[in-house]
């Protein structure tokens, strides 16, 4: 079977009219984003306008009552629970750091390796040189070299912001969903992250979601602005941040 | 098992517990059988008895710790495995009596003919065969586990939820044993045992060999709990304990591993418990109690959540005081003196007695460089269960 014809969209991520409410309270409302493979995306609005309820969406934690949401052109992602999807290539660091506390830096990139993750496999697990290679690689671009064998509670919480990326990086998926990762951060620390999502953006998808507009500025990249559950402007930054709607409804005058 | 997992689970705090429980199981039996009655050295016969109670208890509570303490799931309804076990173990024990019961019927057990039943129910048969009871005790316990299981977790139910219904079915058979009809002996359950492959099991002998075996057991479950706990499943357990659905948005099916940790559990419970039948002597409903689960919750969390020994020594611990408490003017208080424990532990030893020792034994530990840092570092993956939950 020829997979180029099963395709409707050439988008690596392509979102048609979602929409999704909470006891009457429209979270989504009518949502369609297109994103482009290779594309580097950064999202922002105001709180509530449902930016981390569109990635819930997308990772299969919250099913949307209508609307269509394709992966890679061919993959119906409503229909899927979080493993399938995340097994499918889409990885998330989620707003605040969720990284295993109680298990080393270099176990919790361990976890995130995109390796069989079946009950027998990783009960008959017993590491690779390709592994800790990778692992290795991975600890440097994040930094954390020196970090391997302590515990990821004892980070510090711009430290746990890139372990977590870094957990993305071993998960080597074709979309990465990262929302806020530099909440919190110092300015060096926000610099840093903005070059290393971008090198990241070599290789993969990337969707941002973040509130700090010097950031956004940085990375350069088509923006994204939502708005009670919908699409209020698209385009370059300086487009989005001189839309008279958007500074009246996130950026303020 | 592989000779690689093996050598990965033992590190010193195992290797000493597996030397002592091993010493245990060699020695207590020996001085029982060689030494003259009344000797200083010789352990009498009904503390041999005693003590494997104790023994089996451990493996109960390293199976609630493989769950509890390193998967997060808090099942208060591991005593129901434990009694299925002892009730498999208790049917064999049943079609062993033979003729030499009351009613001498060669068939029957003597419940049946006194309720006028006249003949065996089906899910008697093969009992007689002790292969196949053995196999029971491992089976059935498992297939209740995998059923409930694959229903609880696939629904996501999750915290305190599970451990209400865990509650609710060891209720649920609580009651079910109960009744005469259901054909397990009603109130009485299987008592007045005559022999155990042959062997009387009132016999000095026979009361030895099952300790020694029963420390076998827990020597084998903790073995095995180690080499799950240590190898890459383990640290997906932990994964899975401290931030569940993080491990399913990395690509784990969360509910797989819970599934097969819980039916590995509550087949280590099914064997503790058939263990234990023939060394007291009896099986009774009462073994269902939802009392009996919450109390060996307990032992696990007063040994050391989350650290396998603590949770063997917790049970011999517990039911030593329990033991010695119960046998004299304190009897009425013992249970709140349980509960008091409880407490006190959960507000002043939240890691427990082992738990506790391990934090305070690291900063001693982490200054001799002899220590490899593998060791240290899988040590560390378990070394903070949160009793918060």
């Amino acid at each position: 079977m020829n997979v180029m014809d099963t395709r409707a969209t050439s988008a690596m991520l392509y979102l048609d009219g979602v929409h999704v409410s909470f006891d009457g309270f429209h979270a989504i409302n009518n949502l369609s984003l297109t994103l482009a493979p290779g594309e580097m995306r950064a999202i922002i609005g105001p709180n509530g306008a449902g930016k981390t309820t569109m990635m819930d969406i997308i990772t299969g934690k919250t099913k949307p009552d209508e609307g269509t949401v394709l992966f890679d052109g061919v993959t119906d992602l409503t229909r899927l629970d979080e493993t399938r999807i995340a097994e499918l290539g889409i990885g998330r660091k989620f707003q605040k750091p969720t990284v295993f506390e109680s298990q080393t830096v270099e176990d919790n990139l361990l976890l995130a390796l995109n390796v069989d993750h079946s009950v027998r496999g990783t009960l008959f697990w017993s590491g690779s040189k390709a592994e800790s290679e990778r692992i290795d690689k991975v600890l440097e671009t994040i930094r954390l070299t020196d970090a391997r064998s302590r515990l990821a509670g004892s980070l510090s919480h711009g430290q746990k912001q890139w372990l977590e990326i870094g957990m993305l990086l071993a998960q080597d998926p074709k979309l990465l969903l990262v929302d806020e990762p530099v909440a919190g951060m110092t300015d060096v620390e926000t610099h840093l992250t903005a070059e290393l999502l971008k090198e990241i953006n070599k290789n993969h998808t990337v969707m941002v979601v973040e509130h700090d507009m010097t950031f956004v500025r940085e990375l350069g990249v088509k923006v994204t602005c939502l708005h009670e559950g919908s699409v209020l402007a698209e385009g370059s930054i300086d487009q989005v941040s001189s839309n008279e709607r958007v500074i009246e409804v996130y950026l303020g005058r | 098992m592989t000779p690689h997992m093996l050598t990965r689970s033992l590190d010193r705090g195992a290797t000493m517990f597996l030397a002592i429980v091993a010493a245990c199981g060699i020695l207590i039996p020996l001085s029982n059988l060689l030494l003259p009655a009344g000797s200083f050295f010789q352990v009498p016969t009904y503390l041999v008895a005693l003590w494997g109670k104790y023994v089996c208890y451990a493996i109960l509570a390293l199976s609630i710790d493989l769950i509890w303490g390193y998967c997060g799931i808090l099942s208060l309804g591991h005593g129901a495995f434990f009694a299925l076990g002892g009730y498999a173990m208790g049917m064999y024990l049943m079609r062993q009596i033979g003729t030499r019961g009351v009613y001498g019927n060669p068939i029957l057990p003597d419940f049946m003919v006194f309720l006028n039943w006249q003949k065996l129910p089906w899910y008697w048969y093969g009992f007689d065969m002790f292969w196949f009871a053995a196999l029971m005790v491992l089976f059935v316990p498992g297939l209740l586990a995998f059923c409930f299981g694959w229903l609880a977790f696939r629904s996501r139910v999750t915290g305190v939820y599970l451990s209400i219904i865990t509650q609710a079915m060891t209720y649920a058979l609580l009651l079910g044993f109960f009744r005469n009809d259901f054909g397990f002996g009603g109130n009485n359950g299987l008592t007045d045992f005559k022999d155990i492959l042959g062997f009387n099991v009132q016999a000095e002998g026979t009361r030895a060999t099952l300790f020694a075996l029963s420390c076998l057991a827990l020597i084998a479950g903790f073995l095995i709990c180690r080499a799950i706990v240590t190898s890459k499943l383990g640290k997906v357990l932990i994964a899975i304990r401290d931030a569940e659905s993080r491990t399913r948005f990395l690509g784990y099916r969360v509910e797989s591993y819970k599934l097969f940790v819980f039916t590995v559990s509550a087949c280590m419970a099914g064997v503790a418990g058939a263990l234990y039948v023939p060394q007291v002597g009896i099986i009774n409903p009462s073994e269902f109690a939802p009392g009996n689960s919450i109390e060996a919750v307990i032992w696990v969390a007063v040994g050391g959540r989350g650290t396998l020994v603590g949770a063997a020594l917790g049970a011999v611990v517990v039911n030593y005081a329990k033991t010695f408490f119960t046998s004299g003017v304190l009897a009425p208080y013992w249970l709140f003196m349980l509960g008091a424990l409880f407490i006190l532990v959960t507000l002043l030893l939240p890691k427990g007695i082992v738990g506790t020792f391990n934090s305070w034994w690291e900063p001693f530990k982490a200054k001799r460089p002899a220590e490899t840092t593998e060791s240290a570092a899988a040590e560390d993956g378990v070394s903070e269960p949160d009793m918060a939950e």
